[in-house]
């Protein structure tokens, strides 16, 4: 799948608490992750989201709590890839648990300058900087992580007897 | 290559003779937890799955704790699916209101993790039954859906940092303080994707609680899992809590560390830990002067009976600080009970505090002591991101149940030494 958009940056240890926080977590529709989503980290993430829809942050993203809510939140916002130095492993085996697509790739992440244009090809890990011209590799998926991903997620792997 | 205690637990439910870090596994589950807030998105992803029956009645666990009572009509809905799910699922252990208490602090409590055990749970702190040596990792719904149905998770088996524990903690120095002086240390991704295992001759002069809190913070550091070498006080504890017997895993001598801590318990130091992470740590002697609006003693990291003891030990015959609200919240039932028949309850209310009904409460900012913009705490709980208690512009200070108590008196973030 190739993903191309343009980025909105982030800090390192960027927390589940502030991709949704708990207050919201007694409703968890969509819309309600959707509306809230990002709002203590950057009251402007609903304007920007709408034509920045690569997320690229620093070490340790999706940190803090289990809750599913957040990698759902991002989905629901509108984001189409995060690209990190790290992930919390929490954060990243939900993403990868509901298809929402996440790439590991230190180089990237620090390269890749708020507002760059980014396209992604997320079966090689091809990662190119349209707007500096760069490119970057990040490591593909291991094992039945990468049939779970081109499952669209866990349950949809389980369902079609490809994880048992 | 020899394997880690987490290794040895992972091969043997995943059925194989040996397992190594990266390798990816699926292992076979001894329970699978969930709570008000992460079971009714993991019940819309069951239902997906298209499954009758969940895989075992007595090991799938639903624990509502943290908005209830519920806290608002949105809260009482997600608990109602909980409860109707529980029911038509026939779920044995499914703890509502009057049985209920923090899931990590309750389940030790009814015996339902024992050492060896693979459990996980859709909660980030279910790692904290690793004090018992089982190994046990949050995940999140999809996760706790797909066990639910199949008993069986994905695992990508961790590497392993190694903390070599000597010597003995300074009286009232505990776990609080350790884990705050470890994750200070190596910082909140310091443990990342690794497991953090306990071992030396320092352990055992640990309490299973001390042992309990500094588990339950591993994943503050980013750790996958974290845990304790077993001893005689482990079995006696599972023994009195359990009818299962208690199945111990000892790292091999060859096993592969990527780090090993060597960490002298006399010479740690009460420790704070300040807004918004967690590695933001001071000693109790570096902390200087900051006010408090509020004081948090429970959660799942020091609600323990032992933890609200100690509190009450400095709290009693003394008075809260005026201005500040003191929220002393019992973990479990059966906590809160043993509490109220020593008399602590007392202590706590002739001395301007509040207690509470087992919940998560303000941990996470949910309700029943929220912070207003501007506003500090000083809390026993794990976590101080941004917005953690309440609003974006509050702070929460970490600190052992014994620190919380003496902040209460004093109105500022205060070391217990005059008090004990
Ligand atoms: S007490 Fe706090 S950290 Fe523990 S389970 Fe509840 S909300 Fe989570």
């Amino acid at each position: 799948m190739i993903i191309e958009s343009k980025v909105i940056k982030y800090q390192d240890n960027v927390d589940t608490d502030v991709i949704i926080p708990a207050r919201y977590l007694n409703d968890s529709s969509d819309e309600n992750m959707a509306r809230h989503c990002m709002e203590d980290l950057d009251p402007n993430y609903h304007e920007r989201v709408k034509e920045n829809k690569i997320i690229v942050a620093g070490f340790n993203f999706g940190c803090g709590s289990s809750r599913e809510h957040a990698p759902l939140a991002l989905k629901a916002s509108g984001a189409k890839l995060v690209i990190a130095k790290s992930f919390a492993r929490i954060f990243y085996r939900n993403a990868i648990n509901i298809g929402m697509p996440i790439i590991e790739c230190e180089a990237a992440a620090e390269a890749i300058e708020n507002g760059d244009l980014v396209s992604v090809d997320t079966d090689t890990g091809l990662i190119t900087d349209q707007t500096t011209g760069e490119t970057f590799k990040a490591a593909p998926f291991p094992g039945f992580i990468g049939t779970i991903i081109a499952d669209g997620g866990l349950v949809e792997a389980i369902k079609k007897g490809s994880i048992r | 290559m020899g394997m880690t205690m987490t290794q040895k637990i992972l091969a043997a439910h995943a059925g194989l003779d040996h397992v190594e870090a990266g390798q990816l596994v699926m292992a076979k589950l001894d329970r699978v937890l969930g709570n008000d807030i992460t079971t009714p998105v993991a019940i819309r992803e069951f239902e997906k799955l298209g499954v009758k029956d969940v895989y075992d009645k007595e090991k799938v666990t639903v624990v509502l704790d943290h908005f209830v009572p519920n806290k608002d009509i949105a809260a009482a809905i997600q608990c109602q699916q909980c409860r109707n799910f529980c029911n038509e699922h026939e779920i044995v252990n499914f703890f509502d209101v009057g049985q209920m208490g923090i899931e990590h602090a309750l389940l030790p409590e009814k015996g339902l993790v024992v050492s060896g055990d693979c459990v996980v749970g859709a909660d980030s702190h279910t790692c904290t039954y690793g004090a018992l040596g089982a190994f046990s990792t949050g995940v999140g719904s999809t996760d706790m859906a797909c066990a639910m149905a199949i008993g069986k998770l994905w695992f990508k088996v961790p590497s392993a940092i190694r903390f070599e524990l000597k010597g003995e903690l300074q009286p009232h120095v505990t776990g609080k303080d350790v884990i705050l002086h470890i994750i200070g240390m190596i910082g909140v991704d310091g443990a990342l994707y690794r497991s953090m295992e306990f071992t030396g001759e320092g352990v055992s002069s640990l309490s299973v609680v001390d042992r309990l809190t500094i588990c339950n913070m591993a994943i503050e550091a980013g750790g996958k899992n974290g845990i304790f070498e077993v001893d005689q006080k482990t079995i006696d504890y599972v023994h009195e809590h359990s009818l299962r017997e208690p199945v111990i895993y000892k790292a091999d001598e060859d096993a592969v560390y990527e780090k090993t801590y060597e960490i002298d318990l006399s010479t740690i130091r009460p420790t704070v830990s300040f807004p918004h992470l967690p590695e933001n740590t001071k000693t109790i002697d570096e902390v200087g002067e900051v006010k408090i609006d509020q004081v948090v003693i429970g959660s799942c990291t020091n609600g323990f009976y032992e933890n609200i003891e100690e509190a009450a030990s400095i709290l009693r015959g003394r008075k809260v600080a005026k201005g500040v609200r003191c929220i002393v919240i019992p973990a479990t039932q059966e906590i809160y009970l043993k509490a109220m028949k020593n008399g602590l309850l007392e202590d706590f209310i002739k001395a301007g505090c509040v207690v509470s009904t087992p919940t998560c409460g303000p941990c996470l900012g949910g309700y029943m002591g929220v912070l207003a913009p501007g506003e500090r705490a000083v809390a026993t709980t794990n976590r101080n991101f941004v917005g953690r208690m309440g609003a974006k512009t509050s702070e929460v200070y970490l600190a052992s149940p014994a620190t919380a108590a003496a902040s209460a008196i004093e109105g500022k973030i205060a070391s217990f030494e005059p008090y004990v």
